[in-house]
């Protein structure tokens, strides 16, 4: 102590005193300030972009081109947004297995981790809708009734009445929408797959889509009841009709044949 | 008829199997009526205990029958309507529309198969031939007939009084009238309300998902958005009327990508507002592919191509789909620039 004590006097004393001071503030702010945590946040996300990127370039770039601009063999995906990448690689669809009039639902083949980064990539491309949070497709707060009215409007028509699906043109088709993750379905919405339209926030809102889910949820869901026993599909009067005429009928028919064959006569001839 | 000539035993002594006059077929008369078959006995015929049996086999089916109905009743009263139950292979259903279905099923078989085992066993089976009868009446009873009706026509005094008579054909005439009146009420004809819809020039495009005019800049490319005319509200004494016109398919396509130059003209910035109403029996057709711009009909698969002018390019549908002109007010909402140039909807006889 005494020896820093006759130091004190010593001309560089106040430089030294300064520099610590200094080192000691800087410290400080380095510990505590904002800036530090933003930057690491920036890291990690720069990180999963740079993952995504390599998923990207080994599983899509083949047919997406090396940056996401498009080739001959699939579309640009520029602008597209990470909801339309957490659909179509979260169902499945994508990686394509073989081109076609349509790309069917099949097993997801990346984690939902890689998922996560492939999306963060394209996202980076350009600005274009997010994968939505729970909250938006929860069935908290949605009107069931007005999302059945909403539903026969805009969705009905490919997908039948309770989302069964149904046929399109040249082998095209509107998927069922039994047992499809609600996230999947409002992502679906806003980014319209493939030949399906889009309904954007814009002209179907948010609170909207939260009451077309509520819907399918009462009508289609895991724990859905089917009062009436054997649903032949639900596709309506045509499977039902043609279940009555092949089946009643024919066991109508059948008991009348057997009624008919069989003799009462004692002495059979 | 038959059967009372059977003993009530149903003994198979003394019935008698022939009927009308059996001939053998020979050389003059080669088709000759063989006659029926020799009557044979069914073991309930010959055996009293079998028929015993049938019997009770008979009672038994129509008291099942009567105890389903019982079932039906219980069930009616006792199983809440809204109990599900599982019964295989049908899944989870309502419990009380299956009681019901079932113990209203087994009754109604249950007398089915019973009259059917009734008569197969122990009614007469002896089949009986007889023959048709002359439709003429015999001369004496067409002799009375006639007396009967000319003594009536001439205590009517219908002959004589002709003022009643005229008056009776009169009233008779004109009383069908009143039916033939009432036809009027299939009217009113249309006039020119299949050729007109709701459109005018000025009239805001309303999306019918939210009630609320659509901005150009809300439709995007790719999406598909369902309009109505500014002013129709749904709880409207004649909107299913209207909108049955007036329904409208927006979709935006890139405008390079529109091969029809007047579809081009009549959009905005590629925006295009086409009827919903297919031009071959009147389905709504909305399935539209955004890729290829082809909106399918689910009735009868008429495909139209919105991206050239509406042009069918399969099906039934006659003509192409009616296209609204539209364009954006100086707010930046889409409105009508008019009516449809032709008539919405399938054709019609005076459509032209």
């Amino acid at each position: 102590m005494k020896k820093l004590s006759a130091r004190r006097r010593h001309p560089l004393a106040a430089l030294v005193v300064l520099l610590l001071a200094l080192a000691c503030t800087g410290g400080l702010y380095a510990a505590f300030a904002p800036a530090s945590k933003a930057q690491a946040d920036e890291t990690a996300q720069s990180l999963t972009i740079e993952e995504g990127k390599k998923l990207y370039s080994v599983g899509c770039a083949s047919c997406h081109g090396t940056d996401g601009q498009g080739t001959s063999d699939g579309p640009s995906l520029v602008g597209v947004g990470a909801a339309a990448v957490d659909f179509q690689v979260g169902t499945g669809r994508m990686p394509a297995q073989q081109p076609g009039a349509q790309i069917p639902r099949k097993k997801v083949v990346y984690s939902q981790a890689e998922i996560d980064q492939l999306a963060a990539y394209i996202a980076s491309l350009g600005a274009g809708p997010a994968v939505p949070t729970e909250e938006k497709y929860g069935d908290e707060g949605a009107d069931i009734a007005k999302g059945g009215e909403l539903f026969r409007t805009n969705c009905a028509q490919c997908h039948n009445f309770t989302g069964k699906g149904g046929a399109l043109t040249h082998g095209k088709f509107a998927p069922s929408l039994e047992g499809v993750d609600p996230k999947h379905i409002y992502e679906a919405m806003q980014t319209g797959p493939q030949n399906m339209p889009s309904f954007p926030d814009t002209t179907l809102s948010e609170q909207n889509k939260k009451d077309i889910i509520a819907y399918l949820n009462a009508v289609n869901g895991d724990e859905t009841e089917s009062p009436g026993g054997l649903e032949l599909g639900g596709l309506g009067p045509v499977s039902e009709g043609l279940f009555a005429w092949i089946f009643g009928l024919g066991a109508l028919i059948a008991v009348a044949v057997w009624v008919a064959a069989r003799t009462a006569k004692a002495k059979k001839s | 008829m038959s059967s009372q000539d059977i003993p009530e035993e149903n003994l198979p002594a003394e019935q008698d199997t022939t009927h009308g006059a059996v001939g053998v077929a020979d050389e003059k008369n080669p088709f000759a009526d063989p006659g029926l078959p020799p009557h044979e006995h069914r073991i309930q015929d010959i055996d009293e205990r079998a028929a015993k049996r049938s019997e009770r086999a008979v009672a038994l089916l129509f008291t099942v029958s009567m105890l389903a109905t019982i079932g039906f009743i219980v069930s009616y009263v006792a199983i809440p309507v809204d109990k599900s139950v599982y019964v295989f292979p049908l899944g989870h259903i309502s419990a009380l529309n299956f009681a019901l279905g079932l113990t209203l099923g087994v009754a109604l078989f249950a007398i089915g198969a019973g009259a059917v085992h009734w008569a197969r066993t122990l009614m007469s089976d002896v089949e009986v031939a007889d023959d048709r009868h002359p439709i003429e009446a015999s001369p004496e009873v067409r002799a009375k007939v006639h007396a009967d009706f000319r003594q009536g026509a001439k205590e009517s005094a219908l002959g004589r009084r002709k003022l009643i008579r005229n008056t009776l054909l009169g009233a008779m005439t004109l009383v069908p009238l009143s039916g033939v009146m009432l036809l009027r009420d299939l009217g009113p004809l249309p006039h020119n309300k299949l050729r007109h819809t709701l459109w005018s020039k000025g009239k805001l495009l309303v999306n019918m998902n939210t009630n609320q005019p659509l901005r150009a800049s809300d439709v995007a490319v790719g999406s598909l958005t369902f309009a109505k005319p500014e002013g129709l509200e749904e709880h409207d004494e004649e909107f299913q009327n209207e909108i049955a016109k007036a329904a409208l398919m927006i979709v935006r396509i890139q405008p390079d990508n529109i091969k029809d130059k007047r579809e081009l003209e009549w959009s905005h910035e590629g925006i295009v507002a086409y009827s919903k109403i297919c031009t071959h029996v009147g389905c709504p057709i909305s399935l539209y592919e955004q890729q290829t711009h082809h909106v399918l009909c689910p009735c009868h698969q008429s495909t139209f191509d919105l991206s050239d002018g509406g042009r069918v390019i399969f099906g039934p549908a006659g003509h192409a789909l009616p296209q609204l002109r539209i364009g954006v007010n100086d707010e930046g909402y889409l409105e009508a620039l008019g009516d449809f140039e032709e008539p919405v909807g399938p054709a019609f006889w005076e459509r032209g």
